[in-house]
């Protein structure tokens, strides 16, 4: 054997480390031409760079603000959070809302009543094929933007009014003695909950049955209403009022929101119906029958043995389920609801010509929110992992 | 013997006794109602409340679609209420003017035989593919992934020196957008994505960390800041007179974006070949990409078919999303075309958007069905 020839794994570890140094060249390379040339157009178009614009005086409105917002003195910084909040507000609507079709759907595919499955089952394969932008536009075009104009408004009984320009609804206003049933709500919860921990320990302890439902309802419903009571009633309603070209006064929800809340809610149910379905077929069937084989009765056996464990498959997808929902709240732009895309990779950006600025400020939010959402998640599945043997 | 002759301790039926009612039938039409729709009085009420809304809901569905829709007219007229028409139904003569706009765009009519023979390329190519028995699907994946591309770029672009005539982007629209953004999409993200999830299950640590930091990075983002960036961002990227066109720019945001998504399932495929198969395949002394691409990959694409063209159809969906920077897709048309004074009604939206549905409808549930049964046969194998 001549010396000459290296043994082959010289000559792999040789080839990895090649590799990998390539793939580093490539990447920095890029990146660097791109800083480069991007510098050069910036310089070009005479575009400032960095974050300087944050403090900026921002100069245009925006429809829904939930916190306060003046075009002419509020900064872009300013304009970024209220963006940010009106994402935040339609996504956690959306998500309570899907949450609660969703799991109704899915479970109701899987009724023995044949007419429920079949209806459950048209309902998701219909939306889940249809594109959710189309789903949008419908909603908003033809069914909230066909609505009667301001003059012929359909008058609701509680006195709002719903028209192409919105829903208007009384707004609740607080007298100061509401923080009465405020804490008094806060006192019942946390009662309730040390209520349920003894009731647990004391069934652990003596194998009794302990329920507490009653109670749970008085302490989380009664004891408000009753500090309510004892305050006066300190809750009155502003209705809105109907002048000739507004409506003024009143809780205004824009056609916009509405139709990006139900848009949103009614596609994500449809994923969500169909996580539910394989998170409680994936519990064998055996653990239902082990369950009445000890005298559970169903109720006991769907909320102690079913659930539990459909919950451990659910969860996960579900959550990622919660992220698409909240990235695709960002459709908002199309129907022009002020979300953070609409408000600030739309208006901020237009307006300050800082595209690397802000696409990269705006993507590490949403960034920041699936990371921090997958983060918990796998938290969660550490914690309710089965204890293997 | 005598105290048992005294009390009497067995029964003798004297008179034959009465005839029970038949038993609950269980089997047949009437059995089968009983056992699905009104096995309790629960299930009876909720039987009737869907029943109700079926009623209700679908005789207004196909009196708006069909019964008092419009079929053909000149203009807006036809479509209006009238004394006699007091609720108009869709005005699908909108939809009759305007179809050849949802189809090709303002691609030149003169032209427009071109998009027609790229259509039928593509359905061979996909017809080829997809059939799981055809001869010779090797060649069809070449054919897919390489002579479709070049050649559907030949024809819809044009090609001066062969004597096809330039036809720029701005012109291209409809559903030929819509098909050219989602066919891109596939054919670049399915080995970019085969890439990122060899990447990503790679030993060497530079090649797993840009893998993981991709698929995380575009999978943690919405579609819409990717084309934001691909569109507002990539110009500034290059220089100055390399002006990317607009499409290729979305095309571009579209096929990253897929790629990431497509990266994840193949690694799940690639997690579910046995480890035996590797290392059956390393004793073998074969390379790394040999092993790849003769023993793992195969098996991994097989048995993640089903799960890629339920990417395909996301990905279908999201083509519509290239609406929002300004392409010509065929909800864009829908948009434009409903603008159009001489159309504008009341129901000319709902038309617009029934019409739309309905394509999307039809390939999304396409595709659906046939990862559905690509999958009733693959595991019809594991079955044995």
């Amino acid at each position: 054997m001549t010396a000459a020839v290296k043994p082959r794994h010289y000559t792999v570890r040789a080839g990895r480390i090649g590799l990998q140094v390539l793939l580093a060249v490539i990447v920095g390379g890029v990146i660097y031409g791109a800083f480069v040339n991007a510098a050069d157009n910036l310089a070009r178009a005479h575009i400032a760079s960095g974050f300087g614009f944050w403090n900026n005086s921002a100069g245009f409105d925006i429809s829904q603000t939930l916190i306060p917002y003046s075009s002419s003195t509020s900064t872009f910084g300013r304009a970024f959070w209220v963006g940010l909040l009106n994402t935040l507000v339609v996504a956690g609507l959306g998500i309570v809302l899907a949450t609660t079709l969703g799991f109704t759907i899915g479970i109701a595919r899987l009724s023995r009543n044949w007419l429920v499955a079949r209806l459950a089952g048209g309902y998701v394969e219909l939306i889940r094929n249809i594109p959710l932008l189309l789903q949008l536009l419908f909603w908003y075009n033809a069914v909230l933007k066909a609505l009667p104009e301001l003059r012929s408004s359909i008058v609701l009984p509680i006195g709002g009014f719903l028209n192409n320009r919105g829903l208007f609804l009384p707004r609740p206003v607080f007298a100061p003695g509401f923080f009465a049933v405020v804490s008094a709500l806060l006192v019942g919860i946390v009662a309730v909950i040390a209520l349920h921990i003894w009731a647990r320990r004391r069934r652990e302890r003596t194998g009794a049955p302990t329920p507490v439902g009653w109670w749970t309802a008085a302490l989380i419903v009664g004891l408000p209403l009753a500090a309510f009571a004892l305050a006066g009633f300190p809750l009155a309603f502003e209705l809105p009022q109907m002048s000739r070209f507004n409506v003024i006064g009143g809780l205004e929800i824009l056609p916009e929101f509405a139709a990006l809340v139900v848009a949103l809610s009614v596609y994500t149910a449809a994923f969500i119906a169909e996580v539910v379905r394989a998170g409680i077929l994936a519990v064998s069937p055996g653990q239902t029958e082990a369950a009445q084989a000890l005298g559970l009765r169903s109720g006991a056996t769907l909320r102690l043995v079913v659930v539990p464990q459909a919950m451990r498959v659910i969860v996960p997808p579900l959550t990622s389920q919660y992220l698409n929902l909240i990235k695709n709240s960002s459709l908002a732009v199309a129907i022009g609801y002020p979300d953070l895309v609409q408000v600030f990779a739309g208006s901020v950006l237009n307006i300050t010509g800082q595209a690397v600025e802000v696409i990269a400020i705006t993507m590490a939010v949403y960034l920041t929110i699936s990371l921090v959402t997958s983060l918990l998640m796998n938290l969660y599945g550490r914690i309710t992992a089965i204890a293997e043997r | 013997m005598a105290a048992m002759a005294d009390t009497p301790v067995t029964y003798v039926r004297t008179a034959p006794a009465e005839a029970l009612p038949p038993p609950v039938a269980t089997t047949g039409f009437i059995g089968w109602l009983r056992a699905n729709l009104f096995s309790s009085l629960g299930n009876t009420v909720l039987t009737l409340a869907c029943a109700a809304v079926i009623l209700w809901a679908a005789p207004s569905f196909l009196r708006f679609l069909l019964i008092d829709a419009v079929w053909s007219g000149p203009d807006r007229e036809v479509c209006l209420a009238t004394a006699a028409h007091p609720e108009p139904g869709a005005c699908w003569a909108f939809v009759r003017v305007w179809l050849s706009y949802f189809i090709y765009g303002f691609y030149p009519i003169a032209e427009r035989w071109r998009v027609d023979l790229f259509f039928a390329a593509l359905a061979f190519g996909i017809g080829w593919l997809g059939w799981l028995s055809a001869p010779r699907r090797d060649l069809g994946a070449v054919y897919f992934f390489i002579v479709l591309p070049v050649l559907s770029f030949v024809l819809l672009y044009g090609f001066p020196a062969i004597g096809l005539a330039a036809v720029p982007t701005n012109l291209w629209g409809g559903v030929l957008v819509t098909i050219v953004v989602a066919t891109v999409g596939i054919v670049a993200s399915l080995p970019i994505g085969i890439l990122l999830a060899l990447g990503r299950r790679s030993e060497l640590p530079a090649v797993r960390w840009f893998a993981i930091g991709f698929i995380e990075f575009v999978r943690g983002v919405p579609l819409i800041t990717v084309l934001f960036m691909a569109s507002v961002m990539l110009p500034l990227f290059v220089p100055q007179h390399f002006e990317p066109d607009k499409l290729l720019r979305a095309l571009i945001g579209v096929a990253l974006f897929a790629s990431a998504y497509m990266a994840e399932v193949v690694r799940g495929g690639l997690a579910a070949v046995p480890r035996g198969q590797y290392e059956a395949a390393r004793v073998l002394a074969l390379t790394y990409w040999r092993m790849m691409g003769l023993v793992i990959l195969p098996q991994a694409l097989r048995i993640t078919l089903p799960n890629i063209v339920n990417t395909f159809i996301g990905l279908f969906k999201d083509t519509t999303l290239v609406f929002v920077v300004g392409i010509f897709d065929l909800l864009r048309t829908i948009e434009a075309a409903r603008g159009d004074p001489k159309w504008a009604t009341p129901v000319t939206a709902a038309t617009g958007y029934a019409f739309a549905a309905v394509f999307y409808f039809i390939c999304c549930y396409g595709m659906s069905r046939y990862a559905r049964g690509v999958e009733a046969r693959l595991s019809r194998g594991d079955r044995r």
